[in-house]
């Protein structure tokens, strides 16, 4: 059905007649419907959103000031470029997209107020948006209870699921389990030593991680330790690697303090050549501040990397520098932003409909097969079907892919065992 | 935990250890001094600390960038001229905000709180919209990387010798100032009774001036040094600024000597004790000793006894 399109990214000519076909079925069934690609407003919208005969509007709400702005600017360009490829393309149900930029400003309060400001306010259609789980978490309750949809770009902890949320980074145990096998399995790994920032996400993922590595992998973890945010001194914990010399140094460190990390670990001699180390909270975004000089050799877990090879990437990378600029780089959460609006754009082809309700009900099952990490499906739980890879940190900044797994790994957000 | 381990490993760990106190304390002391100059000195509560050292982190992160491009055979001794610069950029900068705001703030130092709180504010977003949002990375010269191998298992990286160094030289130069110089005398003239300082020929505004410049500009050296070790990104200065107040505060504001002291004590106590236990609880630990302490004496460590 409606899946077809994705693949005629760079062709509007193509597109346009398969979404001419696309909108048949649904024709049929409408009064009074015309031949042309746009349904009537009245019919695509039955519960007041701004959607008009020639627009429609989806809000996007990220923090642009403030702390995360570092982390959430990728997103915000990711979103942009999307919105800007469906507009070129055609639009949605013949619509151009238009965005109302909102600015979270690094504040979980905020973030709550600025959603309910979209939903009621301007009554946009969806909301791309949140970075952090703990502005996902402010905003979900807004998003429930104004029944909004929300499109999540970011890896997260798991332990969620809401009608009114798409999930499109992957959860804790997609994005983990995997590595582990192939670090266990590739490097005979057996001892293995934790380090994170201390919040939920990375506590969260080290249970999960620690139940994996002792009743599955039946190895040993030799170590865990948090440190608060923005800690910029790590030798101590430096000194405990080298004296307990685990097979793989596990890392989810964040922001400020992975870029004191890595710089203290080379600085004490530790060769990451040598000594294998697996971080989940490291991409393309993260070396930049951190120097590929400091991370070469370092093996980083996740769905997505800017030297993935295929022909989505290829089409995708100089897309967003030729909107961006040549020296951004792009990395696993930018990725996932790029796909939120176009999986809302197919699921509201799909369901023929605006209404979120709709949206919700025809989420589960919607392809994308122009996603630049290849083929994507979204999930009964609302989270997406995506493969694992891992990737090693070049001195120039760009991971070289390593492993990916064979097949599409199912989303678990609640995984059973590991709680 | 330590059964495990020969006594050699133990030998080498304690050896590496006590430096990674002693890296920690002289981190403390470099980010401490410029505000021990502001906060002790002057009694300004400079809340925008933080962002005069990302300037210098930003000047360093810019003349790397400078002699890569234009200059790269002189690139392994940029860092020395990068330090002068942010000196120079973060010492302007900070004359220039103590003409504009704070000096008509002397008489109400808490007021200086939120001025300058809001200064940082202004300084992260003017950050932001010129260098961009995403973190910088400072690359440095070859011979600044790695650890100097004194054994098997004990390694010294250079950075931290080189942060050190750098510790000492600045905080002799420092005491040498405000002790020995004739401009340091004037400068604890105008902090003791500015009226009277006046009255015998000192030209205040200009003690001032230059006062907040010299803290600024040490901020801003520090600043410099700390990319070696942290992040530089327009919020990076925020990583800095409780750490900072605390070693102010906890040693006795008004003194340099407390200032090292107190480096010292809070610096080993939090390095000793990530050793044993996990690091946020580490931190959490020192926090409470600190407090403990503040609470049996308000004054810090050191207080100088003047006549009020």
């Amino acid at each position: 059905m409606s899946d077809e399109e994705t693949k005629g990214l760079l062709s509007p000519l193509r597109r346009k007649l398969l979404m001419g076909m696309a909108a048949i079925p649904a024709i049929t069934m409408l009064p009074r419907a015309s031949f042309a690609q746009t349904p009537a407003t009245s019919a695509v919208n039955t519960t007041g959103l701004a959607v008009t005969d020639t627009e429609v509007t989806v809000g996007i709400l990220h923090s642009a000031t403030g702390t995360m702005a570092i982390s959430e600017t990728g997103s915000i360009e990711a979103e942009k470029l999307a919105i800007e490829q469906i507009n070129a393309a055609g639009g949605v149900l013949g619509r151009k997209i238009k965005f109302i930029q909102e600015d979270g400003a690094s504040d979980w309060p905020t973030f709550a107020e600025k959603a309910k400001k979209l939903l009621v306010n301007d009554k946009v259609a969806a909301i791309m948006g949140c970075w952090t789980s703990a502005s996902r978490k402010a905003v979900l309750p807004v998003v429930e209870q104004y029944n909004g949809m929300l499109y999540y770009p970011t890896f997260y902890e798991g332990l969620e699921q809401s009608k009114n949320v798409i999930y499109t980074g992957q959860e804790a145990t997609q994005q983990i389990l995997a590595g582990l096998n192939w670090i266990a399995k590739e490097k005979g790994a057996k001892s293995f030593f934790f380090v994170g920032s201390d919040y939920i996400w990375p506590r969260t993922s080290n249970k999960i991680a620690r139940k994996h590595v002792e009743n599955v992998l039946k190895g040993k973890v030799v170590g865990e330790e948090y440190y608060p945010l923005g800690n910029t001194q790590f030798n101590s914990v430096i000194n405990k690697i080298k004296l307990t010399k685990p097979d793989v140094i596990f890392t989810d460190v964040v922001g400020g303090s992975n870029v004191a990390f890595y710089k203290q670990l080379k600085a004490a001699g530790i060769d990451l050549s040598k000594q294998a180390l697996l971080t989940i909270s490291v991409t393309e975004d993260e070396i930049d501040g951190i120097g590929g000089e400091n991370i070469a050799g370092a093996y980083a877990c996740m769905k997505y990397f800017q030297s993935l090879d295929n022909a989505n990437n290829k089409a995708f990378v100089p897309a967003f520098k030729k909107m961006w600029g040549e020296k951004t780089v792009i990395g696993d959460v930018t990725q996932a932003a790029y796909l939120g609006p176009w999986l809302w754009k197919l699921t509201v082809e799909k369901a023929g409909s605006f209404d979120v309700d709709k949206i919700a009900a025809a989420s589960p099952g919607v392809e994308f097969k122009g996603a630049p990490e290849g083929y994507v499906r979204i999930h009964e739980n609302h989270h997406l079907w995506s493969k694992t890879r891992v990737g090693r940190a070049k001195l120039d900044g760009q991971f070289e892919l390593i492993y990916e797994t064979a097949d599409l790994v199912e989303p678990d957000p609640f995984p059973k065992g590991y709680q | 935990m330590f059964g495990d381990y020969s006594l050699g490993d133990l030998g080498s760990i304690f050896v590496m250890q006590g430096f990674a106190g002693l890296i920690l304390f002289s981190v403390y002391v470099l980010m401490a001094l410029g505000l021990a100059i502001i906060f002790g000195q002057m009694g300004v509560i400079n809340m925008a600390h933080g962002e005069f050292m990302i300037l210098g982190a930003y000047v360093t992160w810019m003349t790397s960038n400078f002699f890569q491009t234009y200059l790269p055979s002189l690139f392994s001794g940029y860092f020395f001229l990068a330090m002068i610069l942010a000196f120079v950029a973060s010492g302007a900068l900070g004359m220039l905000v103590e003409w504009v705001l704070i000096r008509h703030l002397y008489k109400r130092p808490l007021d200086t709180l939120l001025a300058t709180w809001g200064l940082s504010l202004m300084l992260q977003q003017a950050y932001r919209s010129v260098f961009g949002a995403r973190e910088v990375g400072v690359e440095l010269p070859q011979w600044m990387l790695g650890s100097l191998h004194v054994s098997d298992s004990i390694e010294v990286p250079i950075n931290g010798v080189f942060v050190m160094c750098l510790t000492v030289l600045i905080t002799v130069g420092v005491a040498y100032v405000m002790y020995k110089s004739r401009w340091g005398r004037q400068v604890r003239a105008v902090v003791q009774n500015r009226i009277m300082a006046g009255a015998v020929g000192i030209n205040t505004e200009k003690v001032d001036r230059y006062t907040y410049g010299l803290g600024c500009g040490i901020a801003g050296v520090a600043g410099s040094a700390f990319t070696m070790i942290g992040s530089t990104g327009p919020t990076s200065g925020q990583l800095y600024i409780v750490d900072t107040f605390l070693v102010v505060v906890f040693g006795g504001a008004a003194s340099l000597l407390g200032t090292i002291a107190s480096a010292f004590s809070i610096s080993q106590t939090q390095s000793t004790l990530e050793f044993f236990m996990s690091g946020s609880m580490a931190k959490v630990l020192t926090l409470l000793a600190v407090v403990g302490i503040l609470m049996l004496r308000p004054q810090g460590l050191f207080a100088l006894k003047v006549r009020k």
